[in-house]
């Protein structure tokens, strides 16, 4: 059993997040403000925490620093303002996901199984699979239905990176940072390209999954299945 | 001088001039009338210039402010007197009559000026009268228009709630369900009125700039239909996508919101199994959007007011609060944009968006 920390100081939302998790199988701790928040993940040492950005003690942003300061497990940001900037800016901190209220809680159920799966998964298979669809890290290669897709190398660094984080939200900024590097950071203009004749390649064999889904102005995700 | 050209394209769209500038244009302006007919005054008599400073006086009154008019009617006086009234080239004035002259003149011109001040004013007052009496029928309508959009999904939930948890045991898990679905359709409602108010509140207050970024927009469109999802089932929806588009440099967020806004509003006029389709082309200036549908279109006479905030088709059956079309065109204008509705023959609706945008050809 999972334990899971939540830092909001709304307590409709903190019940809403207790029925929801507890009634999946997690544990639940609450916590209404950032100093009792911090106290509790450094008490409890939770599989993950689930952080509100507009705490009355002090911003989100702060507490994440503090908490990313000796904490690596995964955080996930609920936000009431939905400013990309914001968002981006928790990413950048070290949040592994977002969700903005409202938000649906098969949404926020699949989010936190992302973010432990991948959590945990930093194991050394090279082969990933989602159906039809395998990726091979040692051999560089794709398939999909058994069959080799043909890709260039920053195509297939591309895949593989979103492979690799699948379900999570990667922003701009870290992709065009992890393909291109540093000096290419804000060359939007590459990754779009690159997405779109991705998107050409596997979302038209596959027809559903996997797919690369855009969060507006932040990034883009890899997701499998139905979204 | 570009100055006081500026100052003349103020007049032309009657914004007032500063003070300053409107006397030394009044002044100006009796001079130069005076000059011309000094240059003419050995074919016109005395009594002529006096009725041709008085249309210029005239005209003067009627964009500025009540001093300098008062001020040019003196100095017009002078003038007139001085150099056209015989014994010209000096103020003595020769006989009773033409002192009777000088002094109606001087009455006529003030006159003149004061009844034309006079009449702006009121003009002003009721314009601003105007004014304020459209602002309170827009806060109206968007109060009638709130109150019902809201107090709909907020009934249906408080309603439904107070049944699920009154007479829980006689509720059959079939009406529990039910219950609880229209609960969740009334929230997703009331979470859309709120981001459209929060959206107009936004462009109402120039908030809304838009963050240009190189954007796909095969990419956004899809966008807007998956965000779409449910409520284009019951649509033919074609999407056109055009394999060879460059990248555009505009708003993801806006755009995205533009095209869902324009498809929503089709899924709410135009019939079940209507046609909606979605085309975007590279055009010279930019980017150009179509969403159209095969509907009945909207009245010939209000396709232009369809923008306008608060605007409902006349006994619309849909709920709504007639924002949509009123963002997406502030959306579109935060892009320098233009978007606009035609009917369709034989029947539908028509909007095509061109917004000015950089481009990036895929090299």
């Amino acid at each position: 059993m999972n334990d899971i920390l939540v830092i909001d100081d709304e307590s409709q939302i903190r019940k809403l997040l207790e029925i929801t998790l507890e009634s999946n199988g997690y544990k639940v701790i609450q916590t209404n403000n950032s100093n009792q928040g911090l106290f509790a993940a450094a008490n409890h040492q939770p599989d993950l925490v689930i952080l509100d950005l507009g705490l009355p003690d002090e911003s989100g942003h702060a507490t994440l620093k503090k908490l990313r300061e000796w904490y690596n497990k995964p955080v996930l940001i609920l936000s009431a303002q939905s400013s990309e900037k914001d968002i981006v800016q928790s990413l950048d901190n070290g949040a592994n996901d977002y969700l903005v209220k409202p938000f649906r809680t098969n949404e926020l159920l699949a989010r936190i199984r992302t973010a432990l799966r991948n959590n945990h998964a930093e194991e050394n298979n090279p082969i990933i699979k989602f159906g039809v669809f395998e990726i091979d890290l040692s051999g560089r290669t794709v398939k999909i239905n058994n069959e080799l897709i043909k890709l260039t190398v920053t195509q297939y660094s591309l895949l593989a990176l979103f492979a690799k984080n699948e379900g999570k939200v990667l922003t701009y900024e870290y992709l065009l940072k992890e393909i291109w590097g540093e000096e290419y950071i804000g060359q939007l203009q590459y990754l779009r390209v690159f997405v779109a004749q991705l998107r050409k390649k596997i979302e038209a064999e596959t027809k559903s999954a996997p797919s690369i889904v855009t969060e507006s102005s932040i990034g883009y995700r890899f997701v499998i299945g139905k979204l | 001088m570009l100055r006081l050209n500026n100052q003349l394209v103020n007049l032309f769209l009657r914004k007032k001039p500063e003070i300053k500038t409107q006397y030394l244009l009044s002044i100006s302006a009796i001079c130069i009338v005076s000059g011309i007919c000094f240059l003419l005054s050995s074919y016109i008599g005395a009594e002529v210039v006096a009725f041709i400073l008085l249309v210029a006086l005239s005209v003067i009154a009627m964009f500025f402010e009540i001093m300098p008019v008062l001020l040019a009617a003196t100095l017009s006086a002078l003038i007139w007197d001085y150099f056209f009234l015989i014994p010209r080239f000096n103020f003595r004035v020769g006989n009773t009559e033409d002192k009777i002259m000088l002094s109606m003149y001087f009455i006529i011109a003030i006159i003149n000026g004061a009844l034309t001040f006079k009449i702006r004013e009121i003009e002003k007052i009721a314009r601003e009268k105007e004014e304020k009496e459209q602002a309170l029928k827009l806060y109206n309508d968007l109060l009638n228009s709130l109150s019902h959009e809201l107090r709909t999904p907020i009934a249906t939930i408080v309603g439904s709630t107070d049944n699920l948890l009154a007479n829980n045991s006689a509720i059959t898990e079939n009406n529990k369900k039910d219950l609880l679905s229209e609960i969740s359709k009334a929230s997703l409602r009331l979470n859309q009125q709120v981001e459209n108010l929060l959206n107009t509140s936004r462009l109402e207050s120039g908030f809304i700039q838009a963050k240009k970024e190189w954007c796909d927009i095969n990419e956004i469109i899809s966008s807007a239909v998956l965000r779409l999802g449910e409520e284009l089932k019951n649509f033919d929806t074609k999407i056109h996508y055009k394999e060879i588009l460059p990248l555009f440099k505009i708003d993801y967020i806006l755009i995205e919101q533009v095209i869902y806004n324009l498809m929503q509003n089709a899924t709410k006029y135009a019939p079940v199994e209507s046609c909606i389709e979605i085309s975007a082309y590279d055009v010279e200036a930019g980017l150009q959007i179509i969403v159209e549908d095969d509907g009945k279109g909207f009245p010939e006479n209000e396709t232009e007011k369809v923008f306008e905030k608060f605007y409902r088709l006349k006994n619309s059956l849909v709920g709504g609060t007639g924002l949509g079309l009123s963002i997406a065109k502030g959306f579109v204008e935060a892009h320098q944009g233009k978007i606009y509705l035609q009917n369709k023959i034989p029947h539908g609706a028509k909007f095509t968006i061109n917004i000015p945008a950089d481009k990036y050809y895929n090299p």
